[in-house]
């Protein structure tokens, strides 16, 4: 009875289903399919099956393989033990003694950092260390135009640039780099540190070509991290050696296909304070048919008659810079940095640039300030004449006379890089920890506020060994217009008296310091 | 620039203010002021003058008392005509004796023109508070953080989503197959020319060109003048289907649902701002140096202890922009042989930050805890890849209130798992400080947690406080060792003195030490705009994301062709909003985006709720069934705790009926039920 009743159920749910099957439209050519191709090749059938039972396992299994082969596979109780073992590291090193005697000898200025700036401890020293150039911190005008526009602006956009941040002031801002360095446009980032870090990898991608000089400054070092090309070093500022490594990467990749390639520098290096051969780096970009990345975040604002950049020191049109990134908030004293170039690396910037999408825009009175520190030094190119004077004067002081450090920077360039003779280096096997401390020594001396190149963070967990290039330790003297040449040169001995009393010391020898 | 420009939009804009254009809420003083005086003109011809002066006096009693009603019970909905009451009283004040001898003071002095319009812009940068009554305290209120229910479309819009982009991408295509033959000199800039090979990809370039273009004008759309409760835009227009834009030289104020302003900061006027001109004065624009060369002021110490302060941590740095905070935190953070676990929703800057400390990373699904306890003990039990050796450290990345999405990090059930895996925990705050808590101190000021339990806090100081730049609170031996090894402070530039004094004086407003009782009021104004605004939306009938408390409150949109209606039509109704679609978020879950501020009133949102009711009707984005909130009242003598009784008792278990409150009784009722918990 009861098999009767169970083989009654089953045929009746069989015809019921092939019924409704038989509703479902297209199921006829189904069946026919199916039952045509059994009569005609079985083997074919089954095959078929298999098929569509492993596309159907494809489709539910993970996109891609969660577990590389070396996965060892533990018990419950294993993983708990294993969780309750593992101690992680602290979460940073402790400081060295190095870093603390930095932090406590970091200079707190109160007050305004002009030309003389008082410090916590309530001294008053000559401020060679703040890139005041032309000392547009203690301008009225300049104050007058910031504090009009915090009365129309408020303090920050409150948005990014692309939701509701993008204000009038930020592109009239844009509006007038663009005009000064004659280029079709031109994109302001909230931040001057940050602009190449995020300008590199918005156009250069896996696969793409970058040649690098081997010298560049953190801020590019990251953004060519960032990126995924491939990267090629030439030697700094040797502009045989780049056409060397142009040349070779041109016959390399002559069979693949065509990739972008792009050169990428600096004007005057952040590190060093030298100055790259425009016109020739222009020539062979040409040539070779790269892109140029330039970045005159130390030179926009600084070199050429009105300070329109290297571009302008050394008659090149900016329009054949592709990416020329430059510093709102150094020289002109206001903040955010810049990318000018033509219309469409601007605007391709505007929707792929990490740093300018996903933060917030610039405050308006720094937008609006930008616009009239650069305005002033078109309308009066005096500033920059007398800036030279002075870093001609402090020159004077410093490289020819001092017997112990000479400078690397570029005639022009108000940051004089001080850096230990070669002789002096040698002869007393200093290490480059130890130039360090010796000049950190020379940085506050008889009222005299000067800084020193900070060395490039070591990630934790490398040994350190992977950095290329090693900075060489400096000084940075920057030169201001709020001083008159007597007092630039008066400085400019304290300076060079503090060193050698510091080098000719018996204990600034190796054997006073201590342990690193 | 990519617009081209007709004539110089900027002439007077930096110089003179933005001429704000009336705007259309209820207008409270202008229309009293103006039926004032035609009344007084009609008594001019009396000779009494003393009547007159009492008559008017009685008059004004009575537009005053009904402009206090109107602040009381705020609502659009009552127009103008009802200014008109007045006159009929007239007549009885007339000929009253006693009042013969009250001296003739003005109850009611209309304000000059100057002070109307002063008002006006103070107004448009911080709208006044209608009712003491629209307060309320952000706190968790105990037990585990629920995730907020996520409610789906039917089949029906989901299915035709992927069919509109489908239908997109196919006319993309067609449409660049004949571009590119008869119109090559448009595509110049994707092809490879004179051995240069194209700076974009015709293949990324495909989204920006064929889809983001179409809806170009809903993005950076450019504003003037502080981005407060109201935010001007400048009008442009397009003659080429967005790819250059003119701008007309008008402008329009909209109500702002767009900007970060959660605590209202944006404002030209009042104690920040007036602090920051004195700043200004003293310090100039800039400390023209980075932190470490001599860009520490007094004042980034001041700013940096009192952060600390706020924070609840022993030591705090600071920096001149949020993203590279994070950017170049992470670095310092960790290296080689560390792992980085991420919220997979964690913003870009996280993310960049984390792929240059060279840590190995991997995430977990939002807010996930079981998914994040998996991985946990996966990757502790299985240690590095290949070498298996221990990790040197673990950092948990996660963010306090997801800036997309609304929600807000499962803290305790974060740091639940930390006791026992004993991880390094990062909680970047950019979106939650200020905005929640009932001090504003963030995430976990609104759960009740001591922040020690928190390695490291960050936060950006963008938003809530209306300045820039970001911050990272931790133990002092870890911000003492960051300020050696982060490079922002060795080569980023300083944050300047001007914004460094509109957060030191946001964050004194805040802790009521500057104007005692202000700082309070923006906290629980923004959270009760937030709670009210999103339980009318959930009324309507939209589909909501996100915590109950977050201040940001995307709407669901799916279909990609309702964005840029959806912004068109608030932009008719003068309300700016932001839209975000793919690649920011799921192909299917576009949506937008509306942020709450302190600076908004409730008239503000009942205004943004009435246009969502008119478009969400249009648009047909009414989608909810229910499940995620917005369910009708019990009856009366029913409390929560019966409902599960009710429900069983009157068989409406597992029922659950769609919402569809008709606008007038989400504003009726809004008020008292958003200080109850949500249903
Ligand atoms: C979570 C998160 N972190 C960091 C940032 C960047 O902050 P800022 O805009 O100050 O650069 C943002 C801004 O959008 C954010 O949402």
């Amino acid at each position: 009875m009861e098999f009767q009743d169970a083989q009654k159920f089953v045929v009746e749910s069989f015809n019921e289903l092939t019924n409704k099957f038989h509703q479902v439209p297209g199921s006829e050519i189904l069946i026919r399919y199916i039952q045509s191709s059994y009569q005609n090749d079985p083997v074919r059938s089954a095959i078929e099956l298999i098929l569509v039972i492993f596309f159907i396992r494809y489709l539910l299994a993970p996109s891609y393989a969660t577990h590389t082969g070396n996965f060892v596979t533990l018990t419950e109780e294993e993983i708990d033990d294993l969780v309750d073992e593992w101690t992680p590291e602290p979460l940073v090193a402790p400081q060295t003694s190095f870093e603390k005697e930095e932090e406590q000898k970091l200079p707190v200025i109160v007050g305004p950092s002009g030309p003389r700036s008082k410090l916590s401890n309530g001294k008053t020293v000559i401020n060679l260390a703040s890139y005041n150039f032309y000392n547009f911190v203690g301008n009225e005008q300049v104050k007058e135009k910031a504090i009009q526009t915090l009365r129309t602006y408020g303090v920050g956009p409150c948005g990014p640039p692309q939701f509701y941040g993008t204000q009038d002031v930020h592109m009239k801002t844009e509006a007038d780099i663009a005009s000064c360095l004659a280029t079709e446009g031109c994109i302001v980032y909230a931040q001057a540190f940050s602009t190449i870090s995020s300008v590199i990898p918005a156009f250069c991608k896996r696969g793409d070509i970058i040649v690098a000089d081997r010298a560049v400054n953190y801020a590019i070092r990251k953004g060519l991290q960032i990126c995924r090309s491939t990267i090629r070093y030439y030697e700094h500022n040797d502009m045989e050696d780049l056409e060397r490594v142009l040349q070779k990467v041109v016959k390399d990749q002559a069979k693949k296909p065509l990739t972008r390639r792009f050169i990428v520098t600096e004007g005057l290096f952040e590190t060093i304070g030298d100055c790259v051969d425009l016109p020739k780096l222009v020539e062979l970009k040409l040539r070779y048919k790269f892109r140029l990345m330039l970045d005159e975040t130390w030179s926009f604002g600084v070199l050429g008659r009105t300070g329109r950049g290297l571009t302008e020191a050394q008659n090149v049109d900016a329009s054949q810079i592709d990416m020329l990134v430059g510093s709102l908030a150094g020289p002109l004293c206001a903040g955010g940095g810049f990318c000018a170039g033509s219309a469409d690396v601007v605007s391709h910037q505007r929707i792929s640039a990490a740093s300018y999408t996903y933060s917030a825009a610039l405050p308006a009175m720094l937008a609006t300030t930008a616009s009239e520190t650069l305005n002033m030094l078109q309308a009066t190119p005096d500033i920059l004449v007398s800036c030279r004077e002075n870093i001609k004067a402090m020159r004077a002081q410093l490289d020819p006379r001092s017997d112990w450090v000479r400078c690397t920077s570029a005639v022009d360039n108000p940051v004089m890089f001080l850096v230990l003779k070669p002789d002096v280096v040698n002869s007393r096997r200093l290490s480059t920890e130890e130039q360090e401390r010796v000049l950190q020594e020379c940085t506050l001396a008889n009222g005299v506020l000067i800084t020193r190149l900070k060395s490039m963070p070591v990630a934790p967990g490398s040994n350190g060994k992977d950095e290329a290039w090693k900075l060489q330790p400096a000084l940075k003297v920057c030169i201001t217009t709020g001083l008159s040449k007597k007092e630039i040169e008066k400085a400019g001995i304290t300076i060079r008296h503090a060193i050698t009393k510091v080098l000719t010391r018996k204990t600034s020898s190796k054997l006073s310091l201590p342990g690193v | 620039m990519p617009q081209r420009l007709p004539r110089n939009p900027f002439a007077s804009s930096t110089t003179s203010a933005v001429i704000i254009p009336p705007t259309d809420k209820p207008a409270v003083r202008r229309p009293s002021t103006s039926k004032g005086n035609r009344l007084s003109q009609f008594f001019t011809s009396s000779p009494k003058s003393k009547e007159q002066q009492t008559a008017q006096a009685a008059l004004l009693s009575a537009v005053a008392a009904q402009q206090q009603h109107l602040l009381n019970n705020p609502s659009p909905q009552i127009s103008a005509p009802s200014l008109s009451l007045p006159t009929i009283s007239l007549s009885t004040a007339k000929g009253g004796e006693a009042n013969m001898d009250e001296p003739p003071t003005t109850l009611f002095q209309p304000p000059s023109v100057a002070e109307a319009k002063r008002q006006a812009r103070v107004d448009a940068q911080f709208g006044p508070l209608g009712s003491q009554s629209h307060r309320y305290v952000s706190k968790h209120t105990g037990g585990q953080l629920v995730e907020p229910v996520m409610d789906e479309p039917p089949y029906y819009y989901l299915l035709t989503t992927y069919i509109s982009y489908l239908v997109l991408i196919i006319f993309g295509h067609v449409r660049d197959f004949f571009g590119k033959r008869f119109r090559p000199e448009r595509y110049r800039h994707l092809k490879a020319a004179n051995g240069y090979a194209a700076l974009n990809s015709d293949f990324d370039n495909f989204y920006v060109r064929r889809l983001k273009l179409r809806i170009d004008d809903c993005f950076a759309r450019p504003i003037t003048g502080v981005p407060g409760r109201y935010v001007t835009l400048m009008d442009r227009k397009t003659d080429d289907f967005n790819e250059h834009y003119q701008f007309t030289g008008t402008y329009t104020e909209t109500l702002n649902m767009s900007s970060y302003n959660y605590l209202g900061f944006a404002q030209s006027e009042g104690p920040c701002a007036d602090a920051v001109e004195e700043t200004i004065k003293k310090y100039g624009i800039s400390a023209s140096s980075p932190r470490a060369d001599a860009g520490t002021s007094d004042l980034c110490l001041e700013v940096e202890d009192r952060i600390a302060k706020f924070i609840g941590k022993p030591a705090a740095m600071v920096f001149s922009m949020g993203f590279s905070t994070n950017a170049t935190s992470f670095p310092a953070l960790v290296g080689k042989g560390s792992l980085i676990i991420s919220d997979e929703l964690n913003h870009a800057s996280i993310r960049i930050g984390a792929r240059l400390s060279g840590a190995m990373i991997t995430s977990f699904k939002h807010n996930d805890m079981h998914d994040l306890e998996k991985k946990l003990r996966e990757v502790i039990s299985q240690g590095q890849p290949r070498t298996h050796r221990p990790w040197k450290k673990i950092l948990v990345v996660v963010e306090g209130l997801y800036s997309m999405e609304g929600t807000m990090c499962d803290l305790p059930g974060i740091l639940l798992l930390k006791k026992k895996y004993k991880y390094n925990l990062f909680v970047d705050e950019a979106h939650s400080i200020g905005a929640l808590g009932p001090r504003g101190r963030g995430v976990c000021d609104y759960f009740g947690i001591d922040p020690a339990e928190i390695d490291i806090l960050m936060g950006t100081l963008t938003k809530s406080f209306g300045a820039n730049g970001g911050y990272v609170c931790a133990e002092k031996h870890i911000i003492d060792k960051l300020r050696s090894t982060n490079a922002a402070t060795l080569y980023g530039e300083s944050p300047t003195p001007p914004v460094l004094t509109q957060i030191l004086s946001a964050l004194k407003i805040i802790d009521g030490e500057l104007k005692p009782g202000q700082g309070e009021e923006r906290l629980q104004r923004i959270a009760f705009n937030s709670r009210y605004l999103r339980l009318g939306l959930k009324r309507l009938g939209f589909i909501v994301y996100g915590h109950d408390d977050s201040p940001i409150i995307p709407i669901m949109l799916y279909n990609p062709a309702k964005m840029p209606a959806f912004s068109h039509e608030m932009l008719r109704r003068k309300i700016s909003v932001v839209i975000v679609g793919y690649p920011a978020t799921p192909l299917i879950s576009s949506r937008a985006r509306f942020c709450v501020s302190a600076a908004h009133n409730k008239d503000d949102m009942d205004r943004l709720l009435s246009a969502c009711d008119e478009i969400g009707n249009v648009l047909q984005l009414k989608f909810s069934t229910g499940v995620a909130g917005g369910a009708d009242h019990l009856p009366d003598g029913v409390t929560p705790e019966m409902e599960d009784d009710w429900r069983k008792a009157n068989g409406l278990q597992g029922v659950v009926k769609a919402p569809r409150w008709p606008l007038r009784e989400v504003i009726a009722n809004g008020v008292q039920d958003v200080k109850q918990p949500l249903r």
